[in-house]
């Protein structure tokens, strides 16, 4: 207790070095976090994702379509209780930038995602309308759609300039849902392509199946499959968060590069931090020895001084936390909706908390064990 | 009168443990930012070097990858017999038609599997891409099974050496050969014979064809041709352009990730040499009072606590460059986010980058030290002589 009380008198002794310590420790750990959460943020849509639907494409990659009639077999295979056909439509809305996913899905779609809540008017509205699509709440948001809008995209895969009116927004069921997309009738696609010719119709980019019992997703997926092996579009069936996980870990350097990087930031401040430590040290030679020839042991020394690492660390540390939510709040805002979720974790802030302890206790070991060894004559001896 | 270089560098040397470890705070920024630079180039002169000045690139309009893209043998053919497109030595034009698709293989390593992107070539495609060359084995023949493989492909995806099989699309195609190509995008592909893979993959038209220019000049006539000709739906670009159009998304991202960070990371190095720097100038009152005492000026004690702070950000610079250099031996690898395929690319290290990195450790320095330099121009003569 004493101790305590005097490291943290020595802690406010330098008050400027102090306050800038503080300072650059609340920047480390706020930017550690939200790194932390940037990760999490790419994963978000994975951990979303329901373990009672399955994803089926084709085996070769997920530009090669799969022919409509798979259909009726996929619902015909024991344990699967509905299918939507699912076509990525890869249009432009005004500029290439203003990015979102598009899916042509059919028109039972919201069956198998009860997370993504629509009004029954509007579930009506769009039934009725060929050419009406959906937009997520996050994407209408962003965008300012409106229902009754029409929404001209450029498509990249399929040639021409479609319009969609919108019908409807959906919700999501809870907070964690993504509702960054924006979906439209498969049979106005397909239409469209038969009449374009060229061959282009009748074909589905993915089937997700609803899956009786979840347990059982394993055993339908490789029933699926079976059923059309040696076929000329062989499929390839996961559940919806391996196919999600699947797209994350193409990019897992760039994952991988932001977590060491984030790391990159403690040590940093690690640096910075033991800088003060071995300074305030240096500066209380003639002290400690003075302590020593009173009688304190080694032991008290290396107390003080880790007590005082350990007291900024956890006034910066805790800060730098408490910072973390809200920083985060308006980095979401800023951003305008890259990252629909960007909640701080649990995980995260035991991460920072962890950090921040590991930065109190390492910058304090080089000048603890120094100024414990000292000796009594030449500690008296140095001027600081 | 200045005070002597020397007086201020050995300054530095006395405090070693603290200037390291403020000089480690900063080499840490630049490794940072050196290292995103260095990403950002490389992956410009792999997509840079993927395209050949002369060539031309055609796709389908308002496709804006070849994955995307589709031209159908007649259009091809049309656009094949334009007087712009060059001939070659046995008379035959050189245009390549080409059909690229994804497909996915297994990473060495992780299990995972990554999209690549796999190349119908025809006979002039290896001729319109000079710096694709055979490193191992031998080309594919025309009308087999045959593949050939990227250097970074066989580096980093199971079962792509030479002789292995690799099995889509109901078939099973052997490696023949592994190309390298000089470091451009092509190395994360593989290529085989388009007539087969077209075949294969059940599909009827191409996806993209590159022609080479008779004369370089000729590119915006036969641009202006081929868009006024209500026979094609297509439009060309230069390959150069096209291939650096595709890291356009990919390099904004790095770039803004990479500087947000080391702006806000460079906040922690300055305040480390903003600490440095204080308790330097405190440590020293009264050697100030007597060098003002001796009769240099304020500015001169202002400019040797400024090139003090400097040389520590030039120490920081050069450890932080250092380090960073030594990620070129590395390479990176991810899925581009417009052709969706993996690339790999290198780190580069251009002397821009260095001076960039350097000047940016300065101006850390600076940053950090201006204020402590400021408080030591200002102690007055009497008090800091007193205070010794």
């Amino acid at each position: 207790m004493h101790a305590l009380k005097l490291a943290i008198r020595n802690a406010l002794r330098h008050k400027l070095r102090t306050t800038l310590t503080v300072v650059g420790l609340i920047v480390a750990v706020l930017a550690f976090g939200l790194l932390q959460t940037v990760v999490d943020a790419w994963y978000a849509g994975a951990r979303a994702a329901s373990n009672g639907r399955l994803v089926t494409r084709n085996a070769i990659s997920l530009v090669f379509p799969l022919p409509v009639s798979y259909e009726a077999r996929i619902r015909g295979v024991e344990g699967v209780n509905a299918v939507v056909r699912s076509n990525w439509f890869g249009g432009v809305y005004q500029d290439p930038k203003k990015f979102f996913a598009q899916f042509a899905v059919s028109d039972n779609y919201f069956d198998l995602y009860p997370e993504f809540v629509l009004t029954e008017a509007e579930r009506r509205d769009w039934l009725r309308d060929r050419k009406g699509c959906l937009v997520g709440r996050q994407l209408a948001e962003r965008y300012g759609f409106k229902v009754g809008d029409v929404l001209p995209l450029r498509g990249t895969i399929f040639p021409g300039t479609w319009e969609f009116v919108v019908r409807g927004i959906f919700e999501g069921a809870d907070d964690t849902k993504i509702t960054m997309h924006f979906l439209f009738h498969w049979d106005y696609l397909n239409e469209s392509l038969r009449k374009a010719g060229r061959g282009r119709a009748d074909q589905v980019g993915m089937y997700i199946i609803g899956v009786a019992n979840p347990d059982n997703a394993a055993t339908v997926a490789r029933a699926v499959d079976a059923t059309f092996k040696n076929s000329l579009a062989e499929t390839l069936t996961e559940t919806e968060q391996a196919f999600q996980l699947g797209f994350i870990a193409m990019s897992n350097e760039i994952i991988a590069a932001i977590r060491i990087v984030s790391y990159v930031v403690i040590l940093i401040i690690l640096a910075v931090m033991a800088n003060t430590m071995s300074m305030s040290a240096r500066e209380r030679i003639a002290e400690h020895a003075t302590l020593k020839t009173l009688g304190f042991g080694p032991g008290y020394i290396v107390l003080l001084i880790l007590g005082e690492s350990c007291v900024i660390c956890a006034i910066g540390g805790g800060l730098g936390i408490a910072a973390t939510p809200p920083t985060a709040a308006a980095f979401k805002q800023f951003t305008g909706g890259i990252f629909p979720i960007f909640t701080v974790s649990g995980a995260t802030l035991a991460m920072q908390a962890a950090c921040a302890v590991a930065v109190g206790v390492i910058a304090a070991i080089v000048p603890a064990v120094q100024a414990a060894r000292v000796r009594i004559v030449e500690g008296l001896r140095a001027i600081g | 009168m200045n005070i002597p270089f020397s007086y201020v560098a050995r300054n530095l040397w006395t405090r070693r443990l603290t200037t390291l470890l403020t000089a480690g705070g900063l080499a840490l920024v630049v490794f940072v930012f050196a290292t995103v630079m260095m990403m950002d180039a490389g992956l410009k002169r792999t997509l840079v070097t993927t395209g050949e000045r002369d060539n031309v690139v055609v796709i389908r309009k308002g496709a804006e990858t070849e994955i995307q893209s589709g031209i159908s043998r007649d259009q091809a053919g049309v656009i094949e017999m334009h007087p712009a497109v060059a001939i070659g030595a046995a008379g035959t034009r050189m245009v390549a038609k080409e059909s690229v698709v994804l497909i996915s293989l297994l990473r060495r390593g992780d299990e995972k599997p990554s999209n690549v992107v796999i190349r119908g070539a025809s006979a002039r495609s290896l001729e319109l891409r000079p710096q694709v060359r055979l490193a191992a084995g031998r080309p594919f023949r025309p009308g087999t099974s045959e593949i050939i493989v990227g250097s970074s492909i066989a580096a980093r995806f199971d079962g792509t050496g030479i002789g292995d099989q690799i099995r889509f699309a109901q078939r099973s195609w052997t490696v023949v050969g592994i190309f390298d190509a000089a470091g451009s995008g092509f190395d994360s592909e593989i290529w085989g014979d388009v007539e087969q893979l077209m075949q294969s993959f059940r599909r009827n038209s191409y996806s993209s064809m590159v022609a080479r220019l008779a004369d370089p000049g000729l590119f915006e006539s036969f641009r202006a041709d081929v868009g006024a000709d209500p026979r094609l739906s297509n439009e060309m670009k230069r390959e150069q352009t096209f291939y650096s159009d595709q890291s356009r998304a990919l390099s904004t991202f790095i770039n803004v990730l990479g500087l947000t960070l080391s702006v806000i990371f460079s906040i922690g190095a300055m305040i480390g040499a903003m600490i440095t720097m204080y308790a330097s100038v405190a440590n020293r009152v009264g050697e100030i009072g007597t060098l003002r005492a001796l009769g240099f000026r304020r500015s001169s004690v202002l400019g040797a606590f400024l090139v003090e702070s400097l040389l520590m950000g030039l120490a920081g610079g050069a450890m932080g460059l250092a380090l960073a250099s030594f990620m070129q031996l590395t390479s990176f690898s991810t899925v581009n986010f417009q052709t969706f395929a993996d690339l790999s690319f290198r780190f580069v290290l251009t002397p821009g980058i260095a001076a960039q990195s350097l000047l940016f450790a300065l101006a850390m320095g600076l940053a950090g030290g201006f204020l402590p330099a400021v408080r030591a121009a200002r102690l007055n003569i009497v008090d800091a002589l007193r205070a010794a």
